[in-house]
């Protein structure tokens, strides 16, 4: 049950993950600004780590992080897996599902992506996110998952 | 005030049995026995403070006059809240849901669908039980702190909250699955057939077993709490003890004792504290759990122990998620195991319920079958976690004792200038705990396993007191294989359960062992449904 090819999340998601990184560094551009105007160091000097923490967080690690997620939905189960450093691998099976969230945030709705959040009755593991599907994507999972959460209680 | 009490307590007691969907209030005795808390509370400060003032002559006078008036008004401010609280409180046993409205002014109403009501267990501290009094718990599972409460009513009226809600409770779990209980509502009072109880030889045993030395930092902490209620000059004399040197003069009387006197003090002061802590546990284990007895009703399992405080709690059969039985390291070497059941209600703060906290295995198995487990009998193929596991952790702690010895080392070194005796002692510490650290991870790869049977999934975990999780298939709710960058460089990982009450995890399993396990797991927990799993 390895072996099964990955379904890969919406190219957009990158979008998304590029402009958080952006909204991450945009305190640390001002902070930079304002020592290079403080004439404390020389005025190139602060731009340096300011550039190679954009460089991480804007193209590097939502590439990464793309690449390294990904979800696979078979029958009667769905496979969550991500991770750079620290890999997590989940399967949680539709029969073990409560409830189902679609959620969005603003940017996320921008771009058309949204998060599929599984919640389950286990103290471990009690909500399941898969970010980064195209809306349409996660509702219609939405609704498969719950037709058949339906079917099995019957 | 006292014949008003009893006359009230007399017209709810006849009200009998319970009726759906009228509001009842809760015992009238309850005032008096949180006036007696609340008192106790407020008495004891009041008494030293008075005593204080009054062992200063020129103070006797003064203090005496209001003495009286300042204990009624403590007495008086007390009355009206109980009052005011009991009056404007009340519960209602409803069709579909347990209600309770409370507070003077600003009014909260809480309702509990029965559905969601995992148990109801009671509880009797010491005064209400000298009232005749119970405090009962509806528990949702929501983690403890959220659940209904009522405090207090009669012994009778608990009792039969009890079987009214746990009747209905059954009434709506048939009404969404179909369980291995259905047809068991009957027998709601049928008595119990007893599964494990605990007599006094058992739980002396127990007790010394349960050595504690916690007595020691209690009187320490309450001597702090109440520095002011000291006689006057007690720290002063300690100081004194210090600053004046007056510890060389005991020094001095040690000094002048011979070699074989000298051993036996030691060896006096060793036995003090053996038998303060052998005492202090036996204590502690007689008042927790005293007559400690489990049972198994119609309705599941029933605990019952306590000297001072009386707990009596039922456990459903199907809410049993999983058991664990644990030891210790020289009890185990006596033969003594304990079991415990987790699950969604919580047991007086913790998530396991101990249903025989000290028994002999041949005890333990007949329990465990009666909750639906069977417990390992060595037929499992037991599997050994990844041996790069316990490696990475041997060289990830060993590295972090020498950096820490080194810095020490360092420090000394530089402090002393020369080579003393000292910084052999130290690079001898170092090196011995990092010989300790690695041979307990050696040992630890030799002893943890886990198994897989058609029905459950089963860890033992550690080396001297190990512990055994069995936990039921069908009843786990997601699969986890996470891997740090270290694991993923040596290919271990760990698989983490979700189970509802408790932590389910393997760590440090082969990559392609946990992805059999998964597999196997996940085919029994996708077959069942949640919905339909034996509740």
């Amino acid at each position: 049950m390895n072996a099964e090819p990955l379904t890969q999340l919406d190219p957009g998601y990158t979008t998304v993950m590029r402009i958080e990184g952006l909204l991450i560094t945009v305190p640390f551009i001002i902070a930079a600004g304002a020592l290079s105007i403080a004439n404390v160091l020389p005025a190139w000097a602060p731009g340096i780590p300011v550039l190679l923490l954009a460089i991480i967080l804007v193209i590097v690690l939502p590439i990464k992080r793309y690449r390294s997620r990904g979800y696979h939905m078979a029958g009667d189960r769905l496979r969550v897996v991500k991770g750079v450093l620290f890999h997590a691998d989940t399967v949680v099976p539709f029969s073990r599902v409560q409830h189902l969230d679609v959620e969005q945030g603003p940017l996320e709705r921008a771009f058309g992506i949204a998060r599929l959040i599984l919640h389950t009755a286990g103290t471990h593991n009690a909500s399941v996110t898969l970010p980064g599907l195209a809306h349409a994507d996660a509702t219609a999972m939405r609704e498969d998952i719950r037709q058949h959460v339906k079917r099995e209680s019957l | 005030m006292n014949g008003e009490l009893s006359e009230a307590a007399q017209v709810s007691e006849d009200e009998g049995a319970i009726e759906m969907g009228e509001w009842r209030r809760v015992n009238p005795l309850t005032m008096v026995a949180q006036g007696i808390r609340t008192l106790g509370g407020a008495i004891v400060p009041a008494a030293f403070i008075l005593f204080g003032a009054a062992s200063q002559e020129a103070m006797l006078g003064q203090v005496a006059a209001y003495a009286v008036p300042i204990i009624l008004l403590i007495i008086a401010a007390n009355i009206v809240p109980a009052w005011l609280g009991w009056y404007r409180l009340r519960y209602r046993i409803g069709t579909s849901d347990v209600r309770l409205e409370q507070g003077i002014i600003s009014r909260s109403a809480r309702s509990v669908p029965y559905d969601r009501i995992q148990d109801v267990s009671l509880e009797q501290k010491l005064i209400p039980r000298l009232l005749g009094l119970v405090e009962v718990k509806f528990e949702t599972g929501a983690g403890g702190k959220e659940e209904l409460k009522l405090a207090l009513v009669s012994e009778d009226e608990g009792e039969r909250l009890r079987e009214t809600v746990r009747a209905l409770v059954e009434d709506s779990d048939e009404a969404g699955a179909v369980g291995e209980d259905t047809g068991v509502t009957q027998g709601v009072a049928a008595p119990g057939r007893l599964l494990f109880a605990m007599g006094q030889g058992r739980l002396f045993t127990y007790g010394l077993f349960s050595f504690s030395l916690v007595i020691f930092a209690v009187i320490l902490g309450a001597a702090q709490q109440f520095e002011f209620l000291l006689p006057e000059g007690a720290w002063d004399y300690v100081t004194d003890w210090f600053v004046d040197e007056r510890y060389t003069d005991a020094g001095g009387y040690i000094d002048s004792l011979d070699l074989t006197a000298r051993i036996l003090g030691i060896l006096t002061f060793l036995f003090t504290l053996i038998v303060v802590g052998l005492a202090s546990g036996v204590v502690k284990t007689f008042v927790r759990d005293w007559d400690f007895r489990l049972e198994r009703t119609a309705k599941g399992f029933r605990r019952r122990r306590g000297l001072l405080t009386k707990t009596d709690v039922v456990m459903p059969v199907h809410r049993v998620q999983a058991l664990v039985v644990s030891t210790g390291f020289i009890r185990r070497r006596f033969g003594w195991h304990g079991l415990s059941f987790i699950s969604l209600a919580q047991d007086s703060g913790s998530a396991n319920h101990d249903v025989a906290p000290f028994a002999r295995m041949d005890e333990i198995a007949p329990i465990a079958g009666e909750a639906g487990f069977s417990l390992p009998d060595g037929a499992e193929d037991w599997r050994r976690p990844s041996p790069n596991y316990y490696f990475d952790r041997a060289v990830i702690s060993a590295l972090v004792i020498f950096v820490i010895g080194t810095f020490g080392f360092t420090v000394a070194a530089a402090s002393a200038g020369q080579m003393v005796p000292g910084l052999a002692i130290i690079a001898g510490i170092v090196l011995a705990l990092i010989a300790l650290v690695i041979a307990r991870e050696f040992y630890l790869w030799r002893y943890d396993r886990h198994a897989l049977d058609p029905a459950q999934v089963l860890s033992r975990r550690g080396w001297l007191a190990p512990r055994t999780q069995v936990a039921n298939r069908v009843k786990l709710h997601s699969v986890e294989i996470a891997q740090g960058p270290l694991g993923r460089w040596h290919g271990y990982c760990n698989l983490n359960f979700g189970m509802a009450g408790g932590n389910f995890a393997f760590n440090g399993l082969n990559l392609e062992d946990a992805r059999k396990l998964r597999a196997a797991v996940l085919d029994s927990i996708a077959s069942v449904d949640f919905a339909n799993l034996p509740r």
